[in-house]
Formats: structure tokens, C-alpha cells, sequence
């Protein structure tokens, strides 16, 4: 028989959130690329809730977009509604969410990918990873990897591949005692792949994240629920959407809630309920909980939020979040009918769970390569996160550093104080994670540095060297750094005298008179002034300064000591941060490591005293007992 | 890296009744065994059990098992000793010959000469000791007198760790409510949080003010009080002087200007060191000797913890009175009115008119060592309000133990200013890591990149 035998230069194998970023990210930085799906119409799918974004998720995204992902550009095509949330916080937890036309999102990727120059879509399971071995210059003899093999028999020679896989290895949903051998929205399940993992000497394990239902508008009574609007003035995602393009009609969303009796049934149903009958092997996410897991961690809690969210325009169907479960069908129809305006509801889809196949991180690099495979990549929920984003930015960071890998160019780590996406890849790789990871607001310890507001100014210079961000776009980007520097540097330096005319105006916007001259700076540092109130007084200002030019103005002004403190923190962070253990240390000669921090350090091999320190059970006393060897080892090289 | 054994000389460099040579590590028994003999001249000491002290001779076994001294030594077997190691202390004879002779020996035989704060960094690295309690041990090594001892066996024992972690605990709970509060907003509310917390930052301002002011008392204790006298020429400073060293230590004649230079003593003082720095009289002279001196004397006074101010009583106030009433304003002054013994022309009334608070005026004739007793007791009510030998008390004996905690507190307050600021609670975290991670610093919870080594150089060799 004929066998088909292709080479490439990158196979990216699934094309959910994380496989798209990956494959354009190296389609564009000229890679021939292959990106392999189980079903082309399921690319950049959206199985679980109808949104993009949301508290810190909202951060992933627009750093994505600054380091050139496609994620932001196409949720500004395709959303129907858009908030920005906590606007009476700080900047820092500012974050945008929008809900997505989830038909519409699919298809404007699916085009995206399908008009990608170098970027080739098969519909296929990848059922055989290709490796060989090779010696290194110590001598040591490593995996490399060389190509997949699809179900077909079919060959792909590449020099990278790049997993992301998402949910469909070995996936089995649960919906009560009726479980099927399927992935997410009844797709076919990737069977073979797993066994072809573990030959590599690939460690996997099992998770499993849920659903809630899905039901048919016409069914719901919204008089008893209370409506939930988008802004009136939409900011895009992106830093290249022109924001008068996304001011547009939007649908409302709906808040209900659940009571005592809904609480009762799923109390009485428990013994049915997968997760806690036992049946469930895989470990679910803290902090996206089911129904069932809300109702006995909250037990004092009397209710919990249901938000009603459209699927779509064009369909009848509505997301149930915050009601994910995995009860069965009969418990799932009565726990839903007793929120108010559920009553009569007809459920389209139900609810379920679904446990896959994926891996524990610590076996990657922060680069997201596996440590025992040259050239093997991997991204998204394989790597033990949940969450659209959490896995686009992966995939991103993936795609990015197989490409510069086979270029052999130096690769990209993002560390915490750079990025939140550095934070969830520092996370992945350096903790122990028992569930999946979700992105969280509470993760990064600078975030008040990492706003999504100064995304583009923080990282549009790393996507423009690495290739995937156009010369313009970066240029535009250091011009806007400038004008806010000089900006903020005039502000600092105009003296305002306590002249009658200020005073008049300072009242006129409610504000207190001047007891002596200050600086424009010192103004706007007032709670209830900003630097637009201040116009009339600051006369020689420029004119024109853009939006998005004046919000970082007032940001760093108005919280210039806080930053001024978070970024006598981040200096800390380097300090150990930029202390490198030399590949080679052998753990067993470091006396004095407790037994638990020797075994830890050898499975994740950190790369800096930084990264070692946030190893789960690694004590501060190790660590001490680590810069210590540290000193003696750099004391006998150099001697 | 494997732990070679080291040893070193334990007591002081100088020639005293006994001289401790400390030996650590694998080998330590082995060494010892090579060079030890007991009454029988037998070598046992391999045998012997743990924490068990023998009595024989140090032998020269390259040099026929010549004796070199009698001795009582001591085995201490891992892990129970100071390093967690192998442990022998050899009790010899005090001669520094003799003891160098002894540590030779050991070194002859394998074990190697051990650096600064070497036993004490097996102790840390070992897990068995943390930093505080590390630092702790300088201290006493290096504390001068019984109550700075005892502050320093306090913190020793961990009452400074504990004290720390009961600090740092509070404050990561309300981090970890602001943070979980962020995260879900739907189960966590924040309404009236500002308050609470409020509450919360004012107390731990407290607590870590209290460390603080202990912290200087701390300093005093172990550093001493620097007390400046100062006075007129020939009000009787000099004479306070020796009268509280018990010793002719100024020369003290009539004429008046006879200190030119400054003078200084360590005169301990019912446990208490006093840095007592006597100085020239202070007024207008054109002798350029004379004239340093008085400048010298004004920075002196500047600086100083306490000033006993000397006035001869017998002659009436006047202009370099004035000026030194001038300079010592805002200090913690002691008036000694000196001279009682004769006619006295100034009292506690006339100072008053001069508007400057003292606290506390005090009649002296030091011809006639009346008034001194008072002297001494109010010097004690002063820095320790009698508070030193309460049992819950805890001393900062370290300056960057201080310094962190100093830290802390400003960053306490940086929090305070944003609740009174009203901003967002997210803004609070920021200040309060800042102060969590500076206690940490205390307790070897958080690591400096440099510290360990840091602390450790500045052991003095043989702990």
C-alpha cells in the first residue's frame, strides 16, 4: 500500500483555542504548518460558557493580542455584548468580558486559520508521535521528536510538534448514571494518542471540568429575573480594533438565583451524582465548581447567582452559568425548575461532565517544551488548565518558542512580573496543581504593574522580535510610550499659582481652593480630579492627546507611589529570580536539602533560585540551604 | 558537597583557667579517638555514649603518644548536638600554648579549621536553629552585660520567631481575604471591610511599635546608654565622671578647662552600661585647644541618649549657661546642681525661668558623694521603667531585626493611609505583602539572596 509521507516544519495536533494560536503563531513567523482536528467544523469551539474574558481572563486576552494572537481580534468581530468589570475597583482588577455569537466566533477563526498563508487544516486523529534519539554535547542521549502519524497510517515528518489536545484524550462524559465515551458536545474522542504518550515516557493524568444546560429561550420567564446590560461605550479587546468598530447593538444577559429548595434537591440527589458516587476518577476545578460541589462547600450560603446568557443571535438556546452539574437528567430537569423564571424551562442540552487525558506540567519548560523531548510542545487544558483563554495563551507561547526552536533563535519565558501570562506558565510548570488551573486576579503578586490597560506597552516589543508583531503596530506602541512620558514629565514640572482664576475653576469641579502654587501632577493626584477635569487650567496642553494615552496619564500619576512600591517588589523578585542554577547540579550533593525539597527539585529541575523557591515543598530554609551550595559550587568553578 | 569535619578554639583568645576545643562533623569521634587516652591510656573513646564527659590526656600519637594535657572531654552524637553533627568538645588546660597546641593536634589528625559562625551555620543549614535564633547566638557571644544576656537567651529560646509568626499570620489572613474577595466577589463581600481592617492594622501598628521601642531598649541594653556630661569648666564633670567609674579616670584640678579632649567610660550601672562621654566645658575661649574641645563636646551632645548636665550652684547662671541650656534643649537632660556642699545661689526655681524641661532636677556634691544613689536610680527608671525583667517581654538585641521591623510598621501605616485614602482594597495588598515579607525576612521565611552569608561572617570563629 502506498503510504502518504509529508514533511513540514510544525504539526500542531487540535484546533481548539490553544491549536489556533499556536499553528498562526507559527504560520506567520513563516513556518510550514500542519493543524490537526478531529472535525473542522469544531475549531475554536466553544463547548462550555458563551463568553471571552472576564476577571483576569480579560488580561490573558489582551496580552495575547499585544504579543500578536489572533484571540482579542476575533471576539471584537463576534461579540453581542461587552463589560468592562469591577470598574469601582482599581485598575488593576479592571478586566473586560465579552459574550461571543458562539457560532459566529467559530466560523470568523475557522476563516482566519483557513486564509493563513503556510497553514495547512486536516481533518484527522493523531494517533502515534514520531521520536528518535539524540546525544547531546554532554553526552546525555535525548528524545527528539520528528513527526505524528495519523489513524490512516499517513506520516508527518515535522521538527516540532506542539499538543493540544484540550479535552479529548480518552474523554467519557457523565450525565448521572448515563455516560458516554465522547469529547465535548458529543465530538469524537481522541482514543490513541495517550498510549502513544506514555511509550515516550510521558506522565498523564486525569481531569475533568462540566457543564451546565443549555435551554430554550422561549421557555424562560425573564420578568423574574433582573436584566444585565452591556457598557453603553464598548472598549475593544484588542489594541488594533478601532473602538468606533465595536459600538454596537447588544443582547442582554439575565441574573436569577438559586433558593433553599433547589439546595435540597441536589442534597437528596447527591448519592447520584458521579463526582460523589465515586464514579468520577478525574479531579474538577476549585474555582469554576459545579452546582452540586457549591451547595455542600457553601453549605450556609441561601442562594447562589444564575446568569442566563444567549448562545448566539441566531439561536434559542441560552447558557445556564453557574449551574454546571453532573446529576442526572431527571434530578438536573427539577433542580433547574425551582429558580425563579426556570420554572417551565425545556432543556435543550444538558448538563454534564467530562474527564479526558492531560499531563502534569512540571514535565515542561517554561518554554512549554517537554523536558525529556526535544522539540515536543504542548498547550491549553493537556497541560492541566481549564478555561478558553488560559489555553489561548498557551498555545500562543507554544507556537511562538517551537518556531524560534527551530529557527535556532532563543526562546521566550515570560516571568511573573512581565505578564500574567508568565504567571500561569510559571504556575503550571513550578506548582503542584491537583485540578485545573484557572487564571485568577489573586495569582499575580505585581499585578497592579500587569493591568490590561498597558498590555501593548508591556509586551508589544516581545511579539515584535519575535516575529509575529508588524514593524507599525510596534512603532505606534513606542510612540505612544513617549507621549505618555513627556506628558506625565510636563504635568510634573507646570507650577499652577493659587491665583483667583484657579480657584474659580478648582470650585467650578468641585474641588478645594489651593492654599499655596502646586503642579498639575499634584492635582490630579486629587481623588476627584483626573487630567481631563483640568483642562481649563492646564492651557499649554497638547492638543489631541488620544484616550488611551490619558488613561495611563491618570493611572501613573494618580498611583505613582503604589507603582513606585510594586516595582521595589518586582526588583526583589529579580534578584533571586536572576540567579541561575547551572543545568547539571546534582540535588544529592546539596547536604542539608530535606529529603521532600531534593525530590521536588529533581523532578522540576527549576532554572532559577526564583523559580525553585516556588516549588510546592520547597521551604525558605532549602532555599537558603541552595544559595549556600550555590555560593561554594561558584566558589570551586571559579577556582 | 560532603561535610568535612571542622574544628575550632571555643573560649576567648587569651590565657584563662580552661580552653574548650569544639570538633563537629563525620569524623569528629575519629580525630578525637586518635589523640585521647583515658587513665589506662587506652583509646575508648569510640565506645563512650552520647552526652557523657571522660577524664584522660591529649597525646601527641605522631610523637609517641607523648601527653600534652590533662583533659575532660565530652561526646555529643548526632544529631543530638549544637551542629546536629558528631560532636567532641575537649575540656584542656587554659594556656593559649597549650590550647593551640590541642587544636593543632585535631587538625593534624583530619578535621579542618573552621570559619566564622561555622557550627552555628551547620546548626541553621541543618534545620535546626532559624535565622533569629542564629543571629541570636552573636548576640550573646557578644552581649557585654546580665541583662543584655538575658534578652538575648529570651530571643534565643524563640520568643522573637514566635512573636513574628503571630504578626505575620495576622496579616496574610487579611491578605487572603482581600485576594479571595477579588476572585469571588459572588461568595466573598467586602462591604465594610475598610473598617475591620482598620481595626486590624491599628492593633499591629501597636504591636510592632512596641517591638520598636523595645528594639531601642534593646539597643541600650546591649549597646549602653551614650550619656554625655556637660557644664561649665569647673562645674565638677569630671569628678561625676570618676565618682561613677570609681576611679581617677579625669584629671580633676581647680582651674578651670583642665578636659580638653573628651573623655569617655563604660561605667555599668545596676546591670545597665552607661557610654559616659565627659567633654570640655563648654563656653567662649580663644585657646585653640580649648575651642575644639567645646565643638567636639556640642556634636557630642547631639547625639546622645541622656545628658547630665552639670551646674556649679554656688555661682549664679550666666551667658554659657545660656548657651548650653540652648544646645541641649530637646535632649533627655538630667540637671545635676553640683556643689550642695556650699552656698548655693541656683535652685530648681531659678532653671525654670529659663523655660526648658528637664527630666528631673537633682542636687549633687560630688566632693561630698551626696545625691549619686538618686543619680543612679533615676538613670535606671528612666530606660527601663522597670519594665526589662518582666518575663514577656521581647527584646530586638539586632539592628536589621530592627530595621525589618521598622519596615514593617511604615508599611502598616502605608495601609492605614490607604483605608483613610479610600481606595480600592486591592490597593491594600500591595502594602501589606510589603510588611508580611519584612517580618519574614526576621524569621528566615523570606530569603535574601546574600543573607545567609551575611549573618554568618560576623560570628567570630569557634561558634
Amino acid at each position: 500500500m502506498a503510504e502518504i509521507r509529508e514533511k513540514v516544519d510544525v504539526c500542531v495536533v487540535g484546533a481548539g483555542h490553544a491549536g489556533c494560536e499556536a499553528a498562526l503563531a507559527c504560520a506567520r513567523m513563516g513556518l510550514n504548518t500542519v493543524i490537526f482536528t478531529v472535525s473542522v467544523d469544531s475549531i475554536a469551539l466553544m463547548p462550555c460558557n458563551p463568553n471571552i474574558g472576564g476577571s483576569s481572563k480579560g488580561h490573558l486576552v489582551r496580552e495575547l493580542d499585544a504579543l500578536g494572537g489572533e484571540m482579542g481580534k476575533v471576539i471584537d468581530k463576534t461579540f453581542i455584548q461587552s463589560k468592562m468589570l469591577n470598574r469601582s475597583k482599581g485598575p488593576a482588577v479592571h478586566s473586560l468580558r465579552a459574550q461571543a455569537d458562539k457560532a459566529d466566533y467559530t466560523r470568523t477563526m475557522r476563516s482566519v486559520l483557513e486564509n493563513q498563508d503556510n497553514l495547512t487544516i486536516k481533518q484527522a486523529e493523531v494517533c502515534e508521535l514520531l521520536s528518535d534519539e539524540i546525544t547531546l554535547e554532554d553526552g546525555t542521549v535525548k528524545k527528539k521528536i520528528t513527526g505524528v502519524k495519523i489513524y490512516t497510517g499517513a506520516i508527518y515528518e515535522a521538527k516540532a510538534v506542539i499538543l493540544c489536545t484540550g479535552t479529548y484524550l480518552k474523554a467519557r462524559c457523565l450525565c448521572g448514571e448515563a455516560i458516554t465515551y465522547t469529547g465535548p458536545n458529543g465530538l469524537q474522542p481522541a482514543n490513541y494518542l495517550t498510549d502513544s504518550l506514555l511509550k515516550l515516557g510521558i506522565e498523564i493524568r486525569r481531569f475533568k471540568t462540566g457543564t451546565p444546560a443549555r435551554m430554550d429561550k422561549r421557555s424562560i420567564d425573564f420578568s423574574k429575573m433582573e436584566e444585565q446590560l452591556g457598557d453603553e461605550v464598548v472598549v475593544p479587546f484588542s489594541f488594533s480594533t478601532n473602538p468606533d468598530d465595536v459600538q454596537k447593538e447588544q443582547v442582554s444577559c439575565w441574573l436569577t438565583y438559586t433558593n433553599e429548595k433547589t439546595h435540597e434537591i441536589i442534597r437528596n440527589n447527591l448519592d447520584r451524582s458521579p463526582l460523589y458516587a465515586g464514579v468520577i476518577e478525574g479531579t474538577g476545578p476549585r474555582y469554576c465548581p459545579s452546582i452540586e460541589d457549591k451547595v455542600v462547600k457553601f453549605a450556609e450560603k441561601e442562594r447562589h447567582q444564575v446568569f442566563i446568557e444567549p448562545e448566539g443571535i441566531h439561536t434559542n438556546e441560552m447558557y445556564v452559568g453557574g449551574m454546571s452539574s453532573s446529576l442526572p437528567e431527571d434530578v438536573q430537569l427539577a433542580m433547574y425548575r425551582t429558580v425563579p423564571g426556570l420554572e417551565n424551562c425545556k432543556i435543550v442540552r444538558n448538563a454534564y461532565a467530562i474527564e479526558y487525558d492531560c499531563i502534569n506540567p512540571k514535565q515542561l519548560y517554561a518554554t512549554l517544551e517537554f523536558k525529556d523531548v526535544e522539540g515536543l510542545y504542548s498547550g491549553g487544558q493537556f497541560n492541566g488548565s481549564s478555561g478558553y483563554e488560559e489555553a489561548a495563551v498557551q498555545g500562543l507561547v507554544a507556537g511562538i518558542n517551537a518556531a524560534l526552536f527551530i529557527k535556532n533563535k532563543p526562546q521566550i519565558v515570560l516571568d511573573r512580573s512581565q505578564a500574567y501570562i508568565g504567571v500561569l506558565i510559571d504556575d503550571l510548570v513550578t506548582k503542584d496543581n491537583f485540578e485545573p488551573y484557572r487564571m485568577m486576579t489573586s495569582r499575580a503578586e505585581y499585578r497592579l504593574l500587569l493591568r490590561q490597560d498597558n498590555a501593548d506597552l508591556r509586551l508589544t516589543k516581545i511579539g515584535y522580535e519575535a516575529g509575529l508583531v508588524s514593524e507599525e503596530t510596534y512603532k505606534k506602541v513606542l510612540k505612544k510610550q513617549e507621549l505618555i512620558d513627556s506628558e506625565v514629565e510636563r504635568l510634573k514640572s507646570t507650577l499652577i499659582g493659587a491665583n483667583k482664576e484657579v480657584q474659580r475653576i478648582l470650585e467650578g469641579i468641585g474641588s478645594t481652593s489651593l492654599k499655596t502654587g502646586t503642579t498639575l501632577a499634584e492635582l490630579i493626584c486629587r481623588p476627584e480630579l483626573n487630567y481631563e477635569l483640568l483642562s481649563e487650567i492646564d492651557v499649554n496642553r497638547p492638543e489631541n492627546m488620544p484616550k488611551d494615552v490619558i488613561e495611563q496619564i491618570n493611572i501613573n500619576i494618580k498611583y505613582e507611589g503604589y507603582i513606585l512600591r510594586q516595582l521595589k517588589q518586582v526588583e526583589q523578585f529579580k534578584k533571586i529570580e536572576n540567579k541561575k542554577i547551572p543545568r547539571d547540579i546534582n540535588y544529592d550533593d546539596v547536604a542539608s536539602l530535606r529529603i521532600e525539597a531534593r525530590q521536588k527539585l529533581k523532578a522540576f529541575m527549576p532554572i532559577n533560585v526564583g523559580q525553585a523557591s516556588r516549588i510546592s515543598g520547597v521551604s525558605p530554609a532549602d532555599i537558603s540551604v541552595l544559595l549556600v551550595y550555590l555560593e561554594t559550587y561558584k566558589y570551586t568553578e571559579n577556582s | 558537597m560532603q561535610k568535612d569535619t571542622i574544628a575550632a578554639i571555643c573560649t576567648g583568645m587569651s590565657n584563662s583557667g580552661i580552653g574548650i576545643i569544639r570538633i563537629s562533623g563525620q569524623e569528629a569521634l575519629n580525630v578525637a579517638n586518635e589523640i585521647f587516652v583515658n587513665k589506662n591510656k587506652d583509646r575508648k573513646l569510640m565506645s563512650y555514649s552520647s552526652h557523657t564527659i571522660h577524664y584522660g590526656f591529649i597525646v601527641d600519637n605522631k610523637n609517641n603518644d607523648e601527653v600534652i594535657d590533662e583533659v575532660m572531654v565530652s561526646v555529643m552524637k548526632a544529631p543530638y548536638s549544637y551542629t546536629t553533627e558528631d560532636t567532641v568538645e575537649i575540656n584542656c588546660h587554659g594556656g593559649m600554648y597549650l590550647v593551640k597546641k590541642v587544636l593543632e593536634l585535631v587538625i593534624n589528625n583530619g578535621a579542618r579549621l573552621a570559619e566564622p559562625g561555622e557550627f552555628t551555620k551547620r546548626a541553621f543549614l541543618s534545620g535546626r536553629i532559624d535565622l533569629s535564633k542564629a543571629e541570636a547566638v552573636m548576640d550573646v557571644i557578644n552581649s557585654s552585660n546580665e541583662m543584655s544576656l538575658k534578652a538575648s537567651m529570651k530571643q534565643l529560646r524563640g520568643d522573637l520567631a514566635k512573636k513574628v509568626r503571630s504578626l505575620r499570620d495576622s496579616i496574610i489572613y487579611e491578605i487572603a481575604f482581600i485576594e479571595s474577595a477579588l476572585d469571588d466577589p459572588e461568595h466573598i463581600s467586602l462591604d465594610g471591610y475598610p473598617e475591620q481592617l482598620n481595626d486590624k492594622v491599628t492593633s499591629i501598628t501597636k504591636e510592632l511599635e512596641l517591638l520598636l521601642n523595645n528594639a531601642n531598649k534593646g539597643k541600650i541594653i546591649k549597646d549602653g546608654i551614650n550619656t554625655v556630661i556637660v557644664g561649665k569648666p569647673n562645674a565638677g564633670k569630671s569628678s561625676l565622671l570618676n565618682i561613677l567609674a570609681g576611679e581617677e579616670r579625669a584629671i580633676v584640678t581647680d582651674i578651670a578647662g583642665t578636659t580638653r579632649d573628651i573623655i569617655e567610660e563604660h561605667i555599668n550601672l545596676n546591670g545597665l552600661t552607661l557610654n559616659m562621654i565627659d567633654t570640655a566645658g563648654i563656653h567662649d575661649t580663644d585657646d585653640k585647644i580649648e575651642q575644639i574641645g567645646v565643638e567636639k563636646a556640642a556634636d557630642y551632645a547631639l547625639d546622645a541618649d541622656l545628658i547630665l548636665y552639670v551646674v556649679d550652684s554656688s555661682v549664679p547662671l550666666d551667658e554659657d549657661d545660656v548657651k548650653i541650656m540652648d544646645l541641649i534643649k530637646n535632649k533627655k537632660t538630667i540637671v545635676l546642681l553640683n556643689k550642695s556642699d556650699l552656698d548655693v545661689c541656683v535652685n530648681e526655681e531659678t532653671l525654670k525661668k529659663y523655660n526648658h524641661d528637664y527630666l528631673k532636677v537633682i542636687k549633687t556634691s560630688t566632693k561630698e558623694n551626696e545625691g549619686i544613689d538618686e543619680l543612679e536610680n533615676c538613670v535606671k527608671d528612666l530606660f527601663l521603667s522597670g519594665e526589662i525583667e518582666k518575663q514577656d517581654e521581647i527584646l530586638i538585641m539586632n539592628l536589621r531585626h530592627k530595621e525589618l521591623i521598622q519596615n514593617a510598621y511604615e508599611s502598616m501605616k502605608l495601609v492605614k493611609r490607604s483605608i483613610e485614602d479610600e481606595m480600592p482594597e486591592d490597593f491594600f495588598s500591595i502594602d501589606l505583602m510589603n510588611a508580611y515579607s519584612s517580618l519574614g525576612f526576621i524569621i528566615g521565611e523570606e530569603v535574601e539572596d546574600d543573607l545567609v552569608n551575611e549573618i554568618f561572617s560576623k560570628f567570630c570563629t569557634g561558634k
